[in-house]
């Protein structure tokens, strides 16, 4: 089983980031802290400085929604120490790391970290995107992956699976069922009077 | 005489665009030929496989999760399952010999995923006989899925809990026969493009990114690798007893494409060797899943014959199982990087967040820092050498 343990990494953001709240979460793959949004940018800036941690790379950044609980959201951040691999100054031990930072339903804002992981430009658009969570001071927060006139957050538990929705575009490319039917009844007719039509040529 | 002006040109490439990877659109700001800024737009083939997720039960995930990097799709639905197992604790249970045939399907996977690439990298430069001889070795690695699993492109094969079924009968000596063969025709296509000169020229200092940029950009794997960090999930984090097998993590420092273009050709020999280890580890007979009935179904001769048997299959299939209250993200070394899936579950038979960290996303991101200042002919070498994949990047 792979270590757990957050408390060295909990002791040396406390010494780091005082006054903010750092907890160890339970986990069964990598350690877990929160967060508060708050100290978030502070954190995660001494998680990536802080010779002893040296999490240089931000792996991917992701939301979770919990509705119906409180608080609803949680925006999921995987780092990685890389060891030697990419070391300043002395390594750090290699080793992953989640953040979690909860949010509520009614505010979901956190501050984006593409100042110091430019990298996190585009996974926090996609959050944005998808999740409708709001990362405040990003340089380019507009959709990613759904069209830019699309509404709604997909991935929020409250969006619906299956919707009927229109098509968009600027000519109609599908047909309601009426006009479908209306068609159909029009070409039969149109073929009922060519058969009566030719009818005597036939015969 | 009219005064001369110049001004910069925006122009649209793709999503049409035969060497932009499927549907990658690029808006370009042009300079002459020099590419001053650069936009990719994405999305054209988001299908909310992460949302049709939540509404599958665990096992039924494993079709989804292989369809996003169609080029990879088995070292995929790894990901997937070694995430889930960990939240089941069955890593213990696991036998070896499920482990091994396991390593063995993952380095098939990204020779196959390399060939791919390598044949469609060396067409878009102008390289078309590789191509050819690229496709013909897929052809036999696509033939080797066919046989494991009656599926070319998305055998499915790998199971939460183990295997679908036991490996077939003369499977281990076409994979032999396969990896004895294929380093020969290694040496083939670097014969037609390592000392290339028109291959040198177009790959060489093109496409350039530094060490510090790499990382903080969130790339990794080959491109990574490429630049001088040798960071292999496989030997930094390992997995699937990866720490038992002897091979190395080939580098280079250049950070061009011509040096991913080495990293990933000498990273497919690295494969043969590992997959030649599995295959002499993996034992003819013995168990392919973890044997834990709650899980994985029972075996079919027990099913037609045992009650128990025949009620604990319907349920399996009918509720699946459920999975314990947590969240796990057990990443693979992909044939694009580290490649995971992060799993949420509720403790009920489906799960509530299925997602996919996607190296192609990633480095589809770092594609303007890689091009611009270049040619607009370069562009095309770039998106090339950081083999992506569409279908991982809008998922």
């Amino acid at each position: 089983m792979p270590d757990t343990d957050a408390s060295a990494v909990i002791e040396v953001l406390r010494a780091a980031v005082p006054g903010a709240r750092i907890e160890a979460l339970p986990s069964v793959d990598m350690p877990a802290v929160l967060i508060d949004r708050e100290h978030l940018l502070e954190a995660m800036t001494a998680l990536r400085d802080e010779p002893a941690l040296q999490f240089a790379l931000l792996a991917d950044v992701t939301a979770i929604d919990r509705l119906p609980a409180s608080p609803r959201f949680e925006v999921v951040y995987h780092l990685v120490c890389l060891g030697a691999a990419y070391a300043t100054g002395p390594a750090a031990p290699a080793r992953r790391l989640r953040v979690k930072v909860p949010l509520a339903g009614d505010d979901p804002r956190v501050t984006s970290l593409v100042s110091i992981y430019p990298g996190a430009n585009w996974p926090e658009r996609e959050v944005f995107d998808l999740f409708g969570i709001i990362f405040e001071q990003h340089p380019d927060l507009r959709r990613i992956l759904t069209p830019e006139d699309w509404t709604g957050a997909p991935l929020r538990k409250d969006y619906p699976v299956q919707i009927r929705k229109t098509a968009q575009s600027w000519e109609p490319i599908q047909l309601s069922v009426e006009e479908f039917a209306e068609n159909i009844k029009r070409q039969r007719a149109a073929s009922e009077t060519l058969a009566r039509e030719t009818k005597p040529l036939a015969e | 005489m009219p005064e001369t002006r110049t001004e910069t040109m925006t122009v649209n490439m793709g999503p049409q665009h035969p060497s932009t990877h499927g549907v990658l659109r690029l808006v370009l700001e042009l300079d002459g030929e020099t590419i001053v800024g650069l936009d990719p737009t994405i999305g054209f083939l988001h299908t909310g496989i992460e949302k049709t997720a939540e509404q599958k039960k665990w096992q039924q995930v494993i079709p989804l999760v292989e369809r996003m990097d169609y080029l990879g799709p088995q070292s995929n639905s790894l990901a997937f399952c070694l995430s889930v197992e960990r939240l089941l604790g069955l890593e213990d249970q696991m036998p070896e010999r499920v482990t091994y045939i396991r390593v063995l399907i993952a380095e098939l996977q990204r020779l196959s995923s390399h060939l791919v690439w390598l044949g469609t990298h060396g067409m878009e430069i102008g390289a078309i006989s590789v191509m050819m001889y690229c496709f013909r070795e897929r052809e036999q690695l696509l033939n080797l899925n066919e046989m494991l699993a009656g599926f070319r492109m998305f055998p499915s094969y790998l199971r939460i809990g183990g295997l679908r079924e036991d490996l077939p009968r003369g499977f281990h000596e076409a994979v032999k026969a396969f990896l004895d063969k294929f380093p020969g025709k290694l040496d083939e296509y670097e014969k037609l493009l390592t000392k290339n000169n028109v291959w040198l020229k177009r790959t060489k200092g093109v496409g350039r990114l530094s060490r510090e940029d790499t990382i903080a950009m969130g790339l990794v794997g080959p491109i990574a690798r490429a630049v001088g960090v040798p960071y292999d999930v496989r030997k930094t984090f390992p997995y699937l007893k990866y720490d038992t097998f002897e091979f190395s993590v080939p580098t280079a420092t250049e950070g061009d494409v011509f040096a991913r273009y080495t990293v990933k050709v000498a990273e497919m020999r690295q494969s043969v060797k590992i997959a030649l280890q599995a295959l002499e580890r993996i034992t003819p007979t013995g168990r392919y899943d973890c044997g834990d009935y709650r899980i994985v179904p029972p075996p079919k001769d027990r099913v037609y014959t045992e009650m128990e048997a025949l009620i604990q299959h319907f349920l399996l299939y009918s509720q699946g199982f459920n999975v314990p209250k947590g969240e796990a993200y057990v990443p693979v070394e992909g044939p694009r990087g580290e490649h995971g899936f992060y799993v949420v579950s509720d403790g009920a038979n489906r799960p509530i967040r299925v997602k996919s960290r996607a190296p192609s996303f990633m480095a589809c991101q770092a594609l303007g820092k890689m091009v611009v200042g270049g040619l607009v002919a370069d562009l095309i070498a770039v998106i090339g050498s950081t083999d992506v994949v569409m279908g991982d990047v809008d998922r």
